[in-house]
């Protein structure tokens, strides 16, 4: 693809068909077509092109929101009262009100990922050049931009074409944003389809950030045996100087490690990270270390572990200077989305910036160039490691019992917490010399350190915790398989035909972050529940941190354990926040290399592909942020269900079928054109649980998708039956609307079922070649 | 006793609960109703009171007032486990998507729910699902009966200890056991 501006001016021309007087052609952009497959319908969509899909899903299932504000205070009319249907001065009423919230959010995230693939597609055009090729995965991987390709019609070579596309992504974004605003759009479905539209353009966005990065910087390419990883406070060698990162954007990490190595640095220091930077870090450096999920950072500075901090962008704690400073550990900031307040010293010299912050003149600084950034960082910590020693910010045992005895007993620690910890019986038998309380809470505090904001005589508690937990806290040696990135061509023509059919029973992805209801343990446990079953489990972000935490009771983590294929029983980890594309890129190549589905800018027809056949699921179980949504967002414009953990309900907004209206569950048999009753496979789009029990049996049931064959459909309900009587105690109540015909019934449950059936009036019903389009009536392709 | 959201910033606008002061406004209230209904969440399991987990105290109070129990999470098992069979179980989620459906008749398909009582479910997600029915099912009565006050419902016990909260529990069990229902 090429960028050119065209201006084509006709004054008079006389053809066949007739004249042509004052013909004028602008065209922006002339795209050199590098790709034979024929143009889909919906190249580039604007953000009403695929309303009609929107709204197909969305009428199937329908927002339910649960709004988190009674009132709308966004204009000076406000604040307004939307109680109950009231509508306030603009016109909206809550339900609008509450969609636009969930489109406001969709848009942070979009744009958050956008404008950290437009940071590092800039820097690296300006290392590499524009037409520096892309390469995802070699001969494996030919479809590279399986998104992209689908929504834009547009088969990317070179850095500068990813360029162009954000450009497209990014005008997008500006007018989904702008339809929030006062008097823009009235109706919540249409702000939930300009949410999926957000969505998709965060999933462009984020493609474009893995895709460049994969490329340029010798991150492994679709490699189903990456690199295992340390992971794991225990595992970081502290008598050496210790940077620590913490965001999203490797870039200037890249800067660091680079710096290291042409020093002779690299055995003599460590680089470690927290969130995704961290996992970039280490598709990058494999002797980069990982210290833990975002909920750890608190946990990591004020244990003091950092000799420097580096911060760039996305899920940074704010407060992180201010911790940073405590233990004195210079930072560095280098996003300028994430400024600190701290002065530029972008082009001050090197050593005046060393000099400023190993003698502590400077708590912190802004530091754009990445090179930069690298040197300093490096030549800081090594100056300043064997004067801190290390310093802590935890108090010591002996403090603890003499300051937890200041506690008013308010229990206002408790009822600031997100997980409702039992903290204030804690305190007060640690001022008892007690901390036997203060320790059971390490695995399930989630690192926010509201107890210390609530507080009345300002306990430490997160520290108190940290303290007590410390022990524990030193020995967490894990692995994290690095980021892969991309699943192989190859992998997809050999498990699409399985998926498709049912035989491997779905594709559960753990994705998201880590405000999880109760510790990372259960990710671990959900992974390992349906890698033992022989779905496909794909991890990216904390939720792949979190699944390689714990181990079996051979001493193995999960990444050790299971295989790194995309195939049944793998368990991949594909990388950051932004390498999720490539697990809803998966089902698309589903669609486009197994089945032979055109994919260039026909998004519908894919889309309504991946719902009613790829048995996928994601689960973020702890999702806390806007990305997130958006995340989800994209998942949901293509049919793919997205769980969320308890504290996913503070989105506000589900969208859930209705099992009980049968009238739902009809698609079109594309062989016939005849209506057809699929019973509710999947049953929603977005749904937050409320236990670990709760998400492994949703899981099973929304895998299970129209096009299932029996055969298929017998094994996705052996699972779902199984994983229903261990976590429930009893039998599904809802078998009758998921068994089409005799065969689909379990051969060891057959008795049972029948039962049931026979209760329930159950009627024999076909299975068709599903699908909601109805212009794809008898144009089925494969 | 405090009228204060048990999580401080679970903050409503101006339709706030009106505060039980006494069990005896639960028994009455759910006499008053011609079908209620009583969600429990998984909280139910892991709470204690008095030595024992608040299911079996709920169990009590379901058996003694014969209202309809709707289980979500997992917990039907624990229900049953006990001997005791609730009316329905599905997902918090689903089961509030439903009461906001006018048309909806009901576990049993004889009728909407007129009063609606939650219990042990993570707080900030009743809250939710309390804002839920607040805002799109304005008629419905909601109670819940935790410990912790939900600004978001119609009534709702203030803030309390354990203590009181067992004591409430068996006083609107005992009201009912006494004098039938």
């Amino acid at each position: 693809m090429t960028s050119k501006n065209v201006r084509v001016k006709i004054g008079e021309m006389k053809t066949n068909a007739g004249l042509i007087k004052n013909l004028e052609l602008s065209v922006g952009k002339v795209i050199t077509d590098n790709w034979d497959e024929p143009m889909g319908p919906t190249p580039m969509p604007h953000i009403s092109t695929l309303r009609d899909w929107d709204f197909r899903l969305l009428n199937k299932y329908k927002p339910f929101y649960m709004p988190d504000c009674d009132l709308c205070c966004l204009c000076t009319y406000g604040k307004c009262d939307l109680t109950a249907g009231k509508r306030g001065a603009c016109g909206l009423n809550i339900a609008d009100q509450s969609s636009r919230i969930v489109l406001i959010a969709c848009c942070i995230g979009a744009t958050t990922h956008n404008a950290h693939a437009r940071h590092v597609v800039d820097h690296l055009i300006e290392v590499y050049g524009r037409k520096f090729p892309l390469n995802v995965g070699g001969l494996n991987v030919k479809v590279e931009a399986p998104v992209t390709r689908l929504i834009t019609g547009v088969k990317p070579d070179t850095l500068g074409d990813l360029d162009d596309i954000l450009s497209y992504t990014e005008s997008q974004l500006t007018h989904c944003l702008s339809a929030a605003h006062t008097g823009q759009e009235a109706n919540n479905l249409d702000f939930e389809s300009k949410a999926f539209h957000a969505g998709r353009m965060d999933q462009i966005g984020m493609e474009i950030a893995d895709l460049c990065q994969i490329s340029t910087l010798g991150f492994p390419k679709a490699d189903p045996e990456a690199p295992l990883i340390q992971m794991g406070i225990g595992t970081v060698d502290t008598k050496k100087p210790v940077i620590m990162c913490i965001g999203h954007n490797v870039v200037p990490s890249v800067g660091i490690i680079d710096y290291m190595k042409e020093h002779k640095l690299d055995d003599k220091m460590e680089v470690v990270g927290l969130c995704c930077t961290a996992i970039d870090n280490t598709r990058y450096y494999e002797r980069a270390k990982i210290v833990g999920p975002i909920s750890w950072e608190l946990r990591f500075i004020r244990g003091g572990f950092a000799d420097v901090t580096v911060l760039d962008e996305q899920c940074v704690r704010t407060d992180c200077n201010i911790e940073a400073e405590r233990v004195k550990s210079p930072v560095i900031a280098a996003s300028e989305k994430n400024c600190l307040g701290y002065k530029d010293r972008t082009n001050d010299p090197v050593d005046q910036i060393v000099e400023d912050l190993a003698t502590y003149k400077v708590p912190g600084v802004l530091i754009l160039d990445p090179e930069k950034v690298g040197e300093v960082a490096v030549r800081v910590a090594q100056r300043v490691a064997p004067v801190r020693k290390k310093m802590s910010s935890l108090p010591e045992l002996d403090q603890i019992k003499e300051l937890a005895k200041k506690c008013r007993h308010c229990n206002l620690c408790q009822r600031s917490c997100p997980q409702d910890l039992s903290i204030e019986p804690a305190v007060r038998a640690a001022a008892e010399g007690d901390y036997s309380k203060l320790a059971d809470l390490y695995e399930a505090c989630i690192g926010c350190g509201r107890c210390e904001e609530a507080c009345p005589v300002k306990l430490e508690i997160h520290s108190f915790i940290l303290k007590v937990g410390e022990k524990k806290m030193i020995e967490e040696k894990n692995f994290c398989r690095s980021g892969r990135g991309a699943v192989q061509d190859t992998e997809i023509r050999s498990v699409g035909g399985p998926l498709v059919l049912g035989e491997i029973p779905g594709i559960v992805a753990l994705v998201g972050c880590a405000n999880y209801p109760n510790g990372g343990k259960d990710v671990y446990d959900i992974a390992r529940e349906f890698a033992l079953r022989r779905y496909i489990v794909v991890t990216s972000g904390c939720s792949a941190m979190s699944a390689g935490s714990y181990k079996n009771e051979d001493g193995k983590t999960l990444y050790e354990e299971f295989p790194g294929g995309f195939e049944a029983g793998g368990v991949l980890n594909v990388g950051s926040c932004v390498s999720n594309p490539h697990i809803a890129g998966a089902a698309i190549k589903v669609a486009s290399i197994f089945a032979k589905r055109n994919l260039r800018g026909n998004y519908e027809e894919i889309a309504d592909y991946i719902h009613n056949r790829v048995g996928a699921v994601g689960l973020a179980w702890g999702a806390y942020s806007q990305k997130a949504a958006s995340i989800a967002a994209g998942f949901w414009s293509l049919g793919v269900p997205v769980l969320v953990g308890p504290h996913g309900t503070k989105y506000r907004r589900m969208l859930l079928g209705r099992s009980d209206k049968p009238e739902n569950w009809e698609v079109l048999d594309a062989r016939t054109g005849e209506t057809v009753n699929v019973g509710p496979a999947p049953e929603h789009l977005f749904q937050s649980v409320e236990t670990p029990q709760e998400a492994m049996v949703q899981i099973a049931k929304l895998c299970l998708r129209p096009n299932d064959t029996w055969k298929g459909r017998m094994g996705k309900l052996t699972h779902y039956i199984d994983l229903h009587k261990r976590h429930y105690g009893v039998m599904p109540p809802d078998i009758h609307q998921f068994v089409r015909t005799p065969a689909d019934i379990p051969i060891t449950m057959k008795d049972e079922i029948t039962a049931v059936l026979k209760e329930h009036n159950w009627k024999e019903s076909i299975i068709p070649d599903p699908t909601m389009i109805p212009r794809l009536v008898r144009k089925a392709k494969e | 006793m405090s009228c204060e959201p048990w999580q401080c910033a679970e903050i409503a606008a101006t339709k706030k609960a009106n505060p039980i002061q006494k069990p005896e406004i639960v028994v009455a209230m759910i006499k008053k109703a011609s079908r209620p209904l009583l969600i429990v969440g998984s909280n139910v399991i892991t709470r204690q009171l008095e030595g024992k987990p608040v299911i079996d105290f709920i169990i009590d109070l379901a058996n003694a007032s014969k209202v309809q129990v709707l289980a979500t999470a997992h917990i039907v098992g624990e229900f049953v486990k006990r001997g005791y069979q609730p009316a329905g179980f599905m997902t918090a989620m689903d089961i509030g998507n439903r009461i906001v459906d006018p048309t909806w008749m009901g576990l049993d398909g004889k009728g909407h729910p007129d009063l609606v009582m939650f219990v042990g479910l993570p707080y900030y997600m009743e809250s939710l699902l309390l804002s839920g029915l607040k805002h799109f099912a304005p008629d419905l009565k909601t109670m819940t009966l935790d410990n912790t006050y939900h600004p978001h419902a119609s009534w709702s016990f203030p803030n309390a200890g354990s203590d009181v909260w067992a004591s409430n529990l068996k006083v609107i069990t005992s009201k009912f056991s006494e004098g039938g229902n």
